[in-house]
């Protein structure tokens, strides 16, 4: 069995998923360990312009018409030879649409162990989970064969691995894909109708504080800065200054964005049950007694009116610098 | 048409956890256990197929403490059986609980296997891909829309941003569902307990229970967790600065 | 036109089955008056003469196929009105809502807190165990049963929202303080205390009142006590007139009957003066229903400087707050339908009578009619306080 690293590129539509990078981070962490090489496996068809996206030593790459996008059977049956022909030490998948689908597969169908919600490792390698929305956490040791590892964000930062990308490749040949049982239609885009709340990821909020409808703008700046959307209290959506739609609360939607900015929000009760599976909450209210800050992760008593319009300036100077 | 609807019992999060003396496993002393959210989509979803086309639901359980509730109630919301693998599963893990469930799931021979694209307690990926290895059948998670066609499923797949995949799968499939298309239903505690009255729950004893394929776990602990916000001070830019900088390493900031 | 007998006569027969005097249904004149005065009789499709006009004719799938019912927040307004004395709340209502609730057809909002009621044992779904944890800091110890193990005088039904409510919570606190300063034995049953299930079986979930009832009364069986006594009408009303109907049947007063009873000795320790004008909002469940009017007021009058007035709606015509018959938790719901909130209303009377304080006395009030001042009072002038909040004050403690 070799030490080497291997992890798995997630790619829709032509882009490489964030995740990705988060893989590719703990991977180069991992490879330190032994002194390994850092692989990644990217299937495609006609992709290999992905390639120098991708920060790592060595990559596969395998070429099929039916790896366009993900494919369940293609995907298994592709990494299932991969790993039994190079036995890794360890394969990183995403824990998401694509990696958690066929990581359960392939250790059952190789007999090789399985970890699941990994969000880093430690020093000697010793894989650290979370469970039970984030209140527990479990460390554990890979096994002496190949180890599979699904990961979520948190424990890497996506541009920590920034070092190499100019990666070997060595080009692998698709075992037999004919007579899947799973086969892709097409994607459909999200419509244009009104956006589900409950599914973005980053949510500007905002509640009372921002006084009239006309400050929603500053939401809005900031949303479109960060690429989120803005949604709100029930004070605002009952005055009619934003669709129900939007609301986030006992009343409305619980929503579960890996980014919650409560603008003027003072977290009662039935607001902060909607929004307790937020992965970060940044709460700004002008007082320090506000119940948000109670659950907030973050929290600034300066006043959103201040504070806003300097931020977006600087979240927009930071994306095209 | 046969569907099975596979239920699991998840520890209750609104409850304080504690780690059991052994350190390595959750102390069952303290543990409310509750139906797992998205088992709970699983099985509405079976019974909206059910009530397009005819189809019999057959839901299944592991034993764990509150699990006749659970399924007392899947038979008031519609399911035709209703069965409660028994066993200790109390330390066993989703590979030994695929295994487990195995040789009853072939017996029954379904079209469609659902269970819950995932569990707050899973440790060793999700039931639903472990399950479908074994039973040698396909699988698609993530799924939020299912139609049943002649000998194909055809679904919609989640993916990030809400992009949806429409996927055709062949018969028989396990699939791990997100959501169902309707919230699940409501029953009345009376209807409920008119159920436990007169409806039974078969029993099936499990025949081994194996975990190999999860790793081993040398150490379960709790989070140090803050019970107030990081406050951020100075003026705005100082302050404008420390957060861009957390965008950044939360990764909302490319 | 041919008439199903048997589907009206199904209903009938429910109606009479769950209350007393169901069958005077059919004695409606249909004179409109509980349309007139029922708070979202605007709004219903068939505000409650219309559906009995319906029920009549046969037709009440059209009212199950609206989602008018749930616009009912149980007030009691149309029955206290009825020149009929149809038991419109408890039976059409009622009965009607429980005809949705079996069919799975409920608001999700609802669907969310019966579900907590039923897995928790309160409809916010906080844990069990942590019901008593506001009174953690409180010294003396409050004595709860399950630790305390010895007989009290008084068992205290705290009741949900005034066990896990952060504002409420300060009420109930407030409320300790009384019992200690008047010497009062008392103990509660904290984790060991279940929903009273009251508005719960209003908002049609007649199964699960029966079941939490069965379990506070496993409760009540298992320590020795002479009366409970209770801060929430909606607690109140259930331990006083559904209970025993279950054969759980235990003496019981609001706490405003208690304090009042106690007058003699309450009034010595009302030193500070409160120098405002105060109105009282009598609460559906302890005034319209249960006739209690006079006790919460001569207490008010008993605090130095209160200036106690009148609202227009008032005794048995108050206006409901809005959180009855399952309203607490279908806010939502209700606000899209009708665009205004009960509770709005209200504090615009009180805004009326140019008070600086809204007195009031039940737990489902103080949220709803802070929240409602929020919106409706833009000089942040009116406060609402609990009855107990009052007294405490003035005495100082």
């Amino acid at each position: 069995m070799s030490q080497d690293i291997y992890v798995l590129i997630e790619h829709i539509q032509g882009q490489i998923s964030d995740i990705s990078a988060i893989l590719l981070a703990a991977g180069r962490q991992l490879t330190s360990i032994h002194n390994s090489k850092l692989v990644a496996i990217l299937l495609g068809y006609q992709s290999q312009n992905l390639i120098n996206r991708i920060s790592a030593d060595h990559v596969i790459y395998v070429d099929h018409p039916s790896l366009a996008e993900f494919n369940q059977d293609a995907y298994i049956l592709t990494v299932s030879e991969i790993i039994k022909s190079k036995q890794p030490q360890i394969v990183l998948f995403g824990n998401t649409t694509i990696g958690s689908d066929i990581a359960g597969i392939l250790s059952i169908s190789l007999n090789i162990e399985l970890a699941s919600s990994c969000s880093h490792f430690t020093q000697e390698g010793k894989i650290v989970c979370q469970i039970c929305g984030g209140k527990i956490m479990t460390e554990a040791i890979p096994s002496s064969s190949t180890t599979l590892v699904t990961m979520v964000p948190g424990g890497y930062k996506p541009e920590s691995n920034q070092l190499n990308f100019n990666p070997e490749i060595e080009n692998f040949a698709p075992p037999p894909l004919n007579d899947l049982r799973t086969k892709n239609i097409r994607l459909i885009q999200p419509g244009s109708t009104d956006v589900d709340i409950s599914k973005e990821q980053i949510l500007i909020s905002v509640g009372r504080g921002i006084q009239t409808k006309d400050n929603l703008e500053l939401a809005e700046n900031l949303a479109n800065a960060l690429g989120g959307v803005v949604c709100a209290s029930r004070p605002v959506v009952d005055q009619g200054w934003m669709p129900t739609s939007r609301l986030v609360g006992k009343s409305g939607k619980h929503v579960k964005p890996k980014i919650y900015i409560a603008l003027g929000i003072s977290g009662a009760p039935e607001h902060v049950e909607a929004i307790t599976n937020s992965e970060t909450i940044i709460a700004i209210n002008t007082d320090p007694k506000a119940p948000i800050f109670d659950i907030a992760t973050y929290g600034t008593e300066t006043d959103l009116f201040d504070l806003i319009d300097i931020l977006v300036e600087k979240v927009e100077d930071a994306k095209s610098g | 048409m046969k569907i099975i609807v596979i239920i699991k019992l998840v520890p209750d999060l609104v409850e304080e956890l504690s780690i059991n003396s052994d350190g390595v496993s959750l102390d069952s002393a303290w543990l409310r256990m509750i139906i797992n959210e998205f088992d709970d989509h699983a099985l509405e979803q079976a019974i909206l197929l059910k009530e397009r086309k005819p189809a019999q639901v057959i839901a299944i359980s592991p034993d764990y403490d509150g699990v006749d509730e659970v399924l007392f109630t899947a038979i008031a919301k519609g399911a035709d059986q209703v069965i409660k693998l028994k066993g200790d599963f109390s330390n066993s893990n989703n590979h030994a609980l695929a295994r487990g469930l195995t040789p009853l799931i072939q017996e029954i021979q379904p079209d469609l296997v659902l269970t819950g694209v995932q569990a707050n307690n899973d440790q060793d990926g999700s039931l639903g891909p472990t399950l479908a290895a074994c039973l040698n059948m396909p699988f698609i998670g993530y799924v939020s829309g299912v139609a049943l066609e002649e000998n194909s499923v055809l679904l919609k797949k989640e993916y990030p941003g809400g992009v949806l995949s429409e996927i055709i799968v062949t018969i028989p499939v396990v699939l791990g569902i997100q959501a169902a298309e309707k919230p699940p239903r409501y029953v009345a505690v009376s209807k409920v307990r008119q159920i436990m009255k007169t409806s039974t729950i078969e029993e099936k004893q499990v025949s081994e229970l194996n975990n190999n394929g999860g790793v081993k776990i040398t150490r379960m602990f709790q989070p140090e967790t803050n019970s107030h916000a990081e406050m951020i001070t100075g003026n705005p830019e100082e302050v404008a600065d420390k957060l861009l900088s957390i965008f950044k390493d939360i990764g909302v900031l490319k | 036109m041919p008439v199903n007998e048997t589907a009206q006569n199904i209903f009938y027969e429910r109606i009479q089955e769950s209350t007393l005097d169901g069958e005077k249904l059919r004695n409606c004149l249909q004179c409109g008056n509980c349309s007139g005065v029922c708070p979202f009789g605007f709004v219903m499709v068939y505000p409650p003469s219309r559906m009995i006009a319906q029920v009549r004719a046969n037709r009440f799938e059209n009212i199950l196929s609206t989602e008018n019912i749930w616009m009912c927040v149980s007030c009691y307004a149309c029955s206290n009105v009825c020149p009929a004395k149809i038991p419109i709340t408890a039976g059409l209502m009622t009965v009607a809502k429980e005809e949705l609730l079996l069919a799975g057809n409920v608001p999700s909002e609802l669907q969310t807190a019966l579900e907590n009621s039923q897995r928790y044992g309160n409809p916010l779904g906080e844990s069990p165990r942590k019901r008593a944890d506001w009174t953690r800091e409180i010294l003396p110890e409050v004595k709860i049963m399950g630790k305390y193990r010895q007989p009290v005088k008084f068992l205290w039904f705290v009741g949900d929202y005034s066990s896990y409510h952060p504002r409420v919570q300060q009420i109930s606190k407030s409320f300790v303080k009384i019992l200690n300063a008047l010497g009062i034995d008392f103990g509660i049953l904290g984790p060991e205390e279940y929903s009273d299930g009251d508005s719960q079986r209003l908002a049609g979930e007649r199964g699960l009142f029966e079941m939490l009832a069965e379990k506070n009364n496993q409760a009540f069986c298992k320590y020795e006590f002479q009366e409970i006594i209770t801060t929430d009408p909606h607690a109140y009303n259930a331990l006083k007139n559904e209970y025993p109907k279950l054969g759980i049947s235990f003496p019981v007063r609001h706490y405003t009957e208690l304090l009042f009873d106690l007058i003699e000795s309450v009034r010595p320790l009302l030193n500070h003066p409160i120098n405002s004008k105060v109105t009282y909002h009598d609460p559906c469940y302890l005034g319209r229903v249960n006739d209690i009017f006079n006790q919460p007021r001569q207490l008010l009058k008993e605090i130095p400087g209160v200036q106690l007035v009148e609202m227009p709606h008032n005794l048995k015509n108050s206006l409901c707050c809005g959180g009855g018959g399952g309203g607490m938790w279908l806010d939502g719901f209700q606000w899209e339908k009708a665009q205004i909130r009960l509770s709005e209303w209200r504090i615009q009377e009180a805004l009326g009578t140019n008070v600086d304080i809204l007195a009031v006395a039940c737990p489902y009030e103080t949220p709803r009619f802070e929240d409602a001042a929020k919106n409706i009072d833009k000089t942040g002038h009116l406060k609402i306080k609990d009855i107990a909040e009052l007294l405490v004050e003035s005495m100082g403690i």
